[in-house]
């Protein structure tokens, strides 16, 4: 049997994230996110520490299937050091990407998180890649 | 078995999900129509629809014949004793609704205790909750047994002086478990309490019978028996519709108005505000006279027969967490190692297999099977024994998949 879109959608660079997330735990004086994707059960805790309009660090805890726990570990991983306008900037492109959509790929060094681009073709899948990045989102704006 | 042919009436199945033929393992969550169904729709609406209840014209005449035909024809299908005690509602969730807030604000107060158990879909289990909150009351929950069963011991350890209601699933959309709801009525009954049956994942699937089973309203959705989607059927008995107030206001269901005042029609009319689902009732009664002409009793000893092989089946596999007690309906709720139920659902899918993957809208069930989510494969008469064997081969490749890949 043909699994060639499936190779899409879970790629070893995906796998990685799932079995060995990054930045998994908790910060102890963080703003804190819960998220739940209510329709499948999904639930995300995101914590960021922004200092000076930078996020400092940002590590998450959940359960959730390989595509929101991938793309939580990715997110954590790339929007460290980043200022607050460049994290919302980059949900943005995510958002844009995963809907299939053109997306900028000047801007930022995208790395791992272009991986996921192959939700695109699996519309139910969606919101769980995106969930990590709304977490995000409702994160900077309480800082704010 | 129900023969294969039965397919042919209905044209959804014939056709390739992904490049493979669809196999449609989530009929629990919503069943397919046959042609049946959906061309009483069309013949309504080419030949008879009009408003009903109202229009003195002849078109008036034959759609509220068909509206009060497909009631009458629910009435027969579950054994109610009169056609007033069927109500149309939207589905199974406006049923409850119903009764929670009609009944249940009348009823109960401050102190009273609602029974519930908790493999109660959320539709069985909010509107109690709220009505709980608005009147002060308490929720008790049935402890199950460890396979997932309600035992009438367990019924008798909740129940007290202040029960007023206990609202139960027939059966479980998650453990498919059958619930003895004959004899809780009667335990519900001597404690002065009404009993209130969420049977939607029954009335698709066996005979009821509201009077054997002495319940005292019972609810469920004509999508999941063959219907249409957004109509369902709330039963109830007529002495307690009686004296009960309508919860939705409008037309349709008014006796007399005036600037100030009004009153009410009778029952089952002052539960149907506006103008009523008529080509969904229409649309239900011919699934009624579809699954009839196949004969209940051959539906479930179909669906039966079909999840037995295909639990029998997947204990070959190795990895494969089952949910459930043995005695189940034609349903299995499982997980495959650690893959999660929704990498394992689209993988299926891939190979043109639909099941269901998540909560299943019953996460305090979910958070005591301790999984967050589960995969749930539902059989129902146009499935054949040559898609259980797609299904589990399904299963293998997932699994082969997800270790390559890990």
């Amino acid at each position: 049997m043909s699994f060639n879109n499936l190779d899409m959608l879970y790629r070893q660079v995906i796998m990685d994230h799932y079995k060995n997330p990054r930045n998994r735990g908790v910060i102890e004086d963080g703003v804190t996110v819960d998220l739940n994707n209510p329709t499948c059960g999904d639930s995300l805790r995101l914590q960021l520490q922004v200092e000076d309009g930078i996020v400092k660090d940002a590590k998450f805890e959940g359960e959730g299937c390989s595509i929101s726990l991938a793309s939580a570990s990715m997110m954590t991983q790339i929007v460290k050091g980043k200022s607050v306008d460049e994290a919302l900037q980059l949900a943005d492109i995510f958002s844009q990407m995963v809907q299939g959509k053109d997306y900028d790929t000047e801007t930022f060094d995208l790395g791992d998180i272009e991986a996921l681009s192959g939700v695109s073709k699996f519309p139910a899948r969606i919101k769980c890649a995106t969930l990590a990045w709304k977490a995000l989102e409702k994160g900077v704006d309480e800082e704010a | 078995m129900i023969d294969a042919s039965i397919r042919n009436q209905f044209p959804i199945l014939h056709q390739e999900v992904n490049g493979h033929p669809l196999v449609y393992l989530d009929s629990a969550a919503s069943s397919q129509k046959p042609l049946a169904v959906i061309e009483a729709i069309e013949e309504y609406y080419k030949h008879n629809h009009s408003n009903v209840h109202r229009g003195v014209h002849t078109l008036g005449t034959q759609a509220t014949d068909a509206y009060e035909g497909a009631r009458e024809r629910v009435r027969a299908f579950i054994n109610a004793t009169v056609a007033e005690e069927i109500i149309f509602t939207r589905g199974t969730t406006t049923a409850l609704n119903l009764v929670a807030s009609s009944y249940g604000d009348a009823n109960v107060g401050e102190g009273d205790e609602i029974v519930l158990t908790p493999m109660e879909h959320h539709a069985n289990l909010i509107p109690w909750q709220q009505l709980a909150k608005r009147k002060g009351a308490t929720l008790r929950y049935v402890e199950l047994t460890p396979d997932g069963r309600v035992t009438l011991e367990a019924v008798e350890a909740v129940l007290s002086d202040r029960t007023k209601i206990v609202a139960m699933s027939h059966v479980s959309n998650v453990l498919g478990t059958i619930n003895p709801i004959q004899e809780i009525a009667k335990l519900a009954h001597e404690k002065g309490a009404v009993m209130v049956v969420d049977a939607a994942q029954s009335a698709p699937h066996r005979k009821l019978d509201v009077q054997a089973l002495d319940c005292d309203f019972l609810a469920f959705s004509g999508h999941k028996m063959l219907g249409p989607t957004g109509i369902g059927v709330l039963y109830g008995k007529k002495a307690l519709l009686k004296q009960m107030e309508p919860v939705e206001f409008g037309g349709e269901m008014i006796d007399y108005v005036d600037l100030h005042e009004s009153t009410w029609k009778d029952i089952p009319y002052r539960f149907e505000a506006g103008t009523p689902i008529i080509a969904g009732a229409v649309g239900l009664a011919a699934a009624i006279d579809f699954l009839e002409d196949l004969g209940l009793e051959n539906v479930e000893a179909h669906e039966r027969a079909l999840a037995s092989y295909a639990i029998e089946q997947m204990k070959t596999i190795e990895g494969i967490e089952i949910y459930g007690p043995e005695e189940r309906v034609g349903l299995v709720t499982f997980n495959l190692g650690d893959v999660h139920a929704h990498d394992l659902a689209t993988v299926l899918d891939m190979q043109g297999i639909a099941v269901r993957a998540g909560h299943h809208c019953a996460q305090p069930l979910m958070r005591l099977l301790k999984q967050s989510s589960t995969a749930r494969a539902s059989f129902y008469l146009y499935n054949t024994k040559e898609e259980v064997d797609r299904f589990i081969e399904g299963l293998r490749q997932t699994k082969e998949y997800f270790n390559y890949e890990f």
